[in-house]
């Protein structure tokens, strides 16, 4: 994307019908860490990538509980993320407060994105520079939704965002179709694995990740190191074998969305023209 | 989001315009409920009397409604603020039909948003001046609870309001127990009913039964007591009587 005379405003419509200034903040997404959920019809597991300023530092919390029932995982601005993870706390226990019941993902996930395009129609505002991955259960069971700083929201069955999300949401891809059916453990080792992607030859080790699961019967928690190190344990054994999947998956090869995401243009410049990604 | 607790006019207390608008007294009043789980779901029966003071004016209201798909709402107390409970729950189940998300309202959340409702207004000494009754099934759940005018509010396997907490609810205490047919749960609230219409002077003998289950709301049509009044003790009430005392 380059400048042009109608990108300074959030209220200025480009000639080609696109508000550049969400499309900014959907980038500020995409220079985030990675964050990946995934969901069984039971389940919902919530990974990301601990990426810490310096040796020195702490690393940026990404996910947080916003109920026993639901998780989000953030990339892009976390400041921005943490005000949001605030009202959407505020939310589910009002709703708990009121009725005495959960509050159904669904409908939060609406309320998100209402507060979202309130950010792209106002000239004294700025859209919110931070994508979502929000996992719950509703009465229909486990749900995974992606809030996007447009102010659109999608459901997915597995997704990945932040830098170098690609190589993840392809080895998704591949496997998306078996998770409605999967244990609550083959659904944590693919979301470690799908981490690892975004990882591109660093070795994975605990310490790097942060997962977190709810389900049915399992309200919100986050794994602790011992337990991810012990499934990383499984794979990381056998290192020739699974290198040599990973090189197959191979990060880079852009193929074409059949299941979840709409098309991440990373950094290109002409392709971008003519495709407004909030529009899909 | 703001849920929707309904708000009056400000301040209830300071000013002397608004003074008149708080409830002081109830005006046309509805007597018991008695309700009670049974094997399939809910039984909730109530007669169709409104009393102003001692006068017994109406003779055709409806104290039990449908709510939504799951829940049923009897109310004993003033009428009209029963009436403006059951404007602000079409409100809420409208909004909560409008979201077409296939999660709907159960009884248990109906039960808690009226809590609610009337702690808030009791806090604000404009009591909305009724006892409610709060009953349903969902997901094959059996749900029955009450809250009062001042916010009480618990759940059982038996209530009853008004006079019927004195004299239907120990009928119930001995009598009541779990997978009630239909036959025996109707029996039973038929006693209740019938001890009430001796003993309650704002009691007339026209009553409804309301049942709730998966399937959903049916309420019966009016219909009346047998009752006896042969009784000896009637014969000759005060024969025994000694002076005015």
């Amino acid at each position: 994307m380059f400048r042009n005379q109608y990108d300074t405003d959030v209220t200025t419509w480009s000639p080609t019908g696109r508000l550049f200034q969400v499309e900014y903040a959907m980038e500020a997404v995409k220079q985030g860490s990675a964050a990946i959920g995934l969901r069984s019809r039971s389940h919902v597991v919530l990974a990301c990538v601990n990426k810490a300023q310096s040796e020195l530092s702490s690393h940026q919390k990404k996910i947080f509980k916003v109920d026993d029932h639901i998780g989000v995982a953030i990339a892009g601005l976390t400041a921005d993320g943490r005000v949001l993870s605030r009202y959407m706390r505020s939310e589910a226990i009002n709703h708990s407060f009121t009725y005495e019941s959960p509050l159904p993902v669904g409908r939060l996930v609406v309320h998100l994105a209402d507060k979202a395009q309130v950010c792209t129609q106002r000239s004294w505002k700025r859209p919110y520079g931070v994508g979502l991955l929000v996992g719950g259960l509703d009465e229909s069971g486990a749900h995974l939704y992606y809030n996007c700083p447009s102010g659109n929201y999608f459901e997915y069955q597995a997704f990945a965002i932040g830098s170098r999300s690609q190589a993840a949401k392809t080895y998704l891809e591949r496997r998306f179709e078996s998770f409605g059916d999967s244990s609550r453990e083959d659904l944590i080792k693919d979301a470690i694995l799908a981490v690892r992607e975004t990882l591109q030859g660093e070795t994975l080790k605990s310490s790097l990740c942060t997962v977190s699961v709810l389900g049915v019967g399992e309200p919100f928690h986050f794994l602790d190191q011992e337990t991810i190190q012990k499934v990383i344990d499984t794979f990381e054994k056998v290192p020739e074998d699974e290198a040599g999947e990973a090189g197959e998956a191979g990060e880079g090869e852009a193929e074409a969305a059949a299941a979840a995401a709409p098309a991440e243009q990373g950094g290109g410049g002409a392709g971008d023209q003519d495709v407004a990604p909030m529009e899909m | 989001m703001t849920f929707t607790i309904p708000i009056d006019n400000g301040d209830a207390l300071k000013n002397a315009e608004t003074d008149s608008q708080r409830t002081l007294y109830p005006y046309v009043t509805g007597t018991s409920i008695v309700a009670i789980k049974y094997k399939d779901g809910v039984l909730m029966a109530s007669d169709m009397g409104g009393s102003y003071g001692s006068t017994l004016r109406y003779k055709n209201i409806e104290r039990v409604k449908a709510i939504g798909k799951h829940s049923l709402l009897g109310a004993s107390g003033e009428i009209s603020d029963f009436q403006e409970i059951l404007r602000y729950l079409d409100e809420l189940v409208l909004n909560d039909n409008m979201w077409d998300d296939g999660n709907s309202l159960g009884p248990k959340e109906v039960h808690n948003y009226l809590t609610r409702v009337m702690y808030n207004r009791r806090n604000k000494f404009n009591p909305l001046w009724n006892t409610l009754v709060l009953g349903g099934v969902k997901n094959g759940q059996s749900y029955l609870g009450m809250v009062s005018m001042i916010g009480v509010s618990f759940e059982d396997n038996h209530v009853a309001t008004g006079f019927g907490n004195h004299l239907a609810r120990p009928i119930l205490r001995d009598e009541w127990h779990a997978d009630l047919s239909f036959e025996d749960g109707v029996k039973l609230l038929e006693k209740c009913m019938r001890v009430l219409l001796y003993r309650d002077r704002s009691a007339i003998n026209k009553l409804q039964i309301a049942k709730i289950t998966e399937e959903g709301v049916t309420v019966s049509q009016p219909y009346s007591l047998k009752t006896f009044w042969e009784f000896q003790a009637f014969h000759n009430p005060t024969a025994g009587a000694q002076g005015s005392w």
